[in-house]
């Protein structure tokens, strides 16, 4: 398995992450070890295994439908980089 | 019923599939305890949770699932015991975790099917794919600032139900029929208010065309949906402009498009190239959600009647015709308003009366059942003062008229207004007797084989006993005395 360029730009892209095209081919190598170390598991036979997804709980807690939270708009503004009065501002954005 | 575009090369069909977004009706958000209130200030019920602030983690909420399977219930659909939540990744300033948490690969609900209806009573099944819960996202505002978007996240992390159909619609009306029904059935189990204007309900379009025989060619997808007229609008125009790409010898794209109601037309959303890559995978916050069997039963058994079953009950219990049985419960709150006035009274004429009379009263006056001018309750001590004869069926469309405008019990009125009925015999004898000595050249014609003045006969005595009369009484006592 070898990771191409065009491949490597989309990734970035999609992450919304700028890549100069100098750094094209250094991020290509690096990423293409990682897909490398992680594509050993596939030399695992598990035909028939089904998957395991944690070690302690089997299911999902739940909670019951009240209100405990919210309430809090200045917390949650509080780390925004800009805002105007009880909103997030953002550069705008129109489709 | 066939839709069919005729073009300039054979004929074509539509194939339309739709997605239904459905706010689920809660007190708290799916994975936050924030509330879910319509219309608080911006930002006011929002968790950190909800804001996507690091290392906060996501706790389902148990109702939202019960609400989800109630709908699943509700559209006769597979309940998967486990289900999984995915992460759908995409980057937009409405969604401040950069992914939303949503069912893909293993939904909470399997295939399920609506049976619509269309003019003229004939009915057709539209198969479900799926339903699905998901995290709703935040609101922007544009029209605030030059420059800038505003971000409300009040909606951020309110659970909906995608609910996805199989491309089993072939006209416009199906469409409109299929979102009715759904929000119908929505409706009577509580589970979303399906207010499109509110955007409670909203619809994104599959469309694509094709000639009788084929299978299907490639579909376009119209986004965010507002009513059912606008959906109905959408897939017609929509069908038209792919027919004219097809017979021009080009090729449709797959692509996301908008509806421009105002211009009648769809355009480009996202071309192919820059479609959405969501590289969706499992959610690793979350565990697979698990629910029994035995929770699942005890929501069925406690599910309310449904329209199709509440009709066909109508009809065996009551005697409505299926035609208006299928109007009493278009609505919840008018198949509850019928049943306590035909409850133990004549459901035939319950309907007549809820249909008639309490409809052109409604619209006259501008309101809904909820607020009714005349209470279920009275509407059927009226029936009652028929039933018993106090009143005759002429006179209670006035004591009605009344009991609109003054909201008085029918009691009240009929005895303020002297409109009990009149069953003594000697009266109407009397009445028989002054209006044949008044007409005696009509009793001669009449007497004389014209049968039909029987009927001015009639009208005349009911006049001069001022409608009170039993009609039934005058009927006998004039055949008596004319034919005497």
């Amino acid at each position: 398995m070898s990771l191409d360029l065009a491949t490597t730009r989309r990734i970035a892209k999609l992450a919304r992450i700028g890549l100069a095209d100098a750094e094209l081919e250094t991020v290509r190598q690096k990423l293409d070890g990682i897909l490398g170390w992680v594509d050993q598991l596939s030399e695992v036979d598990v035909e028939g295994v089904p998957p395991m997804v944690g070690t302690e709980m089997e299911a999902l807690r739940q909670r019951e439908d009240v209100v405990t939270d919210g309430n809090c708009q200045q917390a949650v503004l509080s780390c925004a980089p800009e805002t105007s009065g009880p909103f997030y501002t953002v550069p705008k954005v129109v489709e | 019923m066939s839709y069919i575009i005729e073009g300039k090369t054979g004929s074509w069909e539509i194939v339309v599939g739709l997605e239904v977004h459905a706010q689920i009706i809660s007190h708290s958000k799916l994975f936050s305890g924030a509330s879910t209130k319509f219309g608080g200030e911006p930002n006011s019920q929002v968790s950190l949770v909800d804001a996507a602030f690091p290392g906060m983690l996501p706790v389902i909420n148990r109702e939202c699932v019960a609400q989800a399977v109630r709908t699943g219930l509700g559209l006769n659909a597979r309940i998967n015991l486990q289900s999984r939540f995915d992460r759908k990744n995409y980057f937009y300033a409405d969604l401040p975790q950069g992914y939303q948490i949503s069912q893909f690969e293993h939904p909470i609900v399997g295939e399920g099917s609506i049976e619509i209806e269309l003019a003229g009573g004939e009915t057709r099944q539209i198969g479900i794919t799926r339903l699905h819960m998901e995290q709703d996202a935040g609101k922007l505002l544009h029209d605030q600032d030059p420059t800038r978007s505003f971000v409300d996240l009040n909606r951020s992390g309110v659970a909906l139900m995608e609910i996805v159909s199989e491309p089993d619609i072939r006209a416009p009306e199906e469409a409109g029929a299929y979102l009715r029904k759904l929000r119908q059935i929505l409706r009577y189990l509580g589970t979303c208010d399906g207010n499109m204007d509110e955007g409670s309900m909203r619809a994104d379009v599959n469309v694509s065309v094709r000639k009788a025989g084929e299978p299907f060619r490639t579909r376009c997808e119209i986004k965010n949906v507002n009513s059912i007229r606008f959906v109905m609008q959408a897939i017609e125009i929509e069908a038209a402009r792919q027919v004219e790409i097809w017979e021009n010898g080009g090729e449709v794209d797959q692509e996301t498009r908008l509806f421009d109601p105002g211009r009648g037309e769809t355009r480009t959303m996202r071309s192919k190239e820059d479609a959405h890559d969501y590289r969706y995978f499992p959610d690793p916050d979350l565990l697979p959600l698990v629910i029994e069997q035995e929770w699942v039963d005890g929501l069925k058994a406690a599910l309310p009647e449904l329209p199709d079953a509440k009709r066909a009950r109508f009809q065996q219990q009551y005697g409505v015709p299926f035609y208006d049985a299928g109007v009493l419960v278009a609505e919840q709150s008018v198949a509850d308003f019928f049943e306590t006035v035909a409850k133990g009274r004549d459901g035939k004429l319950a309907v007549t009366w809820v249909t008639g009379e309490l409809f052109s009263a409604l619209n006259r006056t501008g309101r809904t059942i909820e607020n009714s001018p005349v209470s279920a309750d009275a509407l059927g001590k009226m029936l009652d003062l028929i039933a018993d004869g106090t009143i005759n069926g002429k006179i209670a469309k006035d004591v009605f008229e009344d009991m609109v405008e003054t909201g008085e019990s029918p009691d009240a009125i009929v005895e303020k207004k002297g409109l009990k009925q009149v069953t003594d015999t000697g009266v109407i004898d009397a009445a028989v007797d002054a209006i044949m000595a008044k007409h005696a050249d009509k009793v001669a014609e009449y007497r004389s084989g014209k049968d039909k003045l029987f009927g001015f006969f009639v009208g005349q005595v009911m006049k001069e006993t001022k409608g009170k009369a039993n009609p039934a009484l005058v009927n006998d006592a004039l055949k008596a005395k004319l034919d005497a």
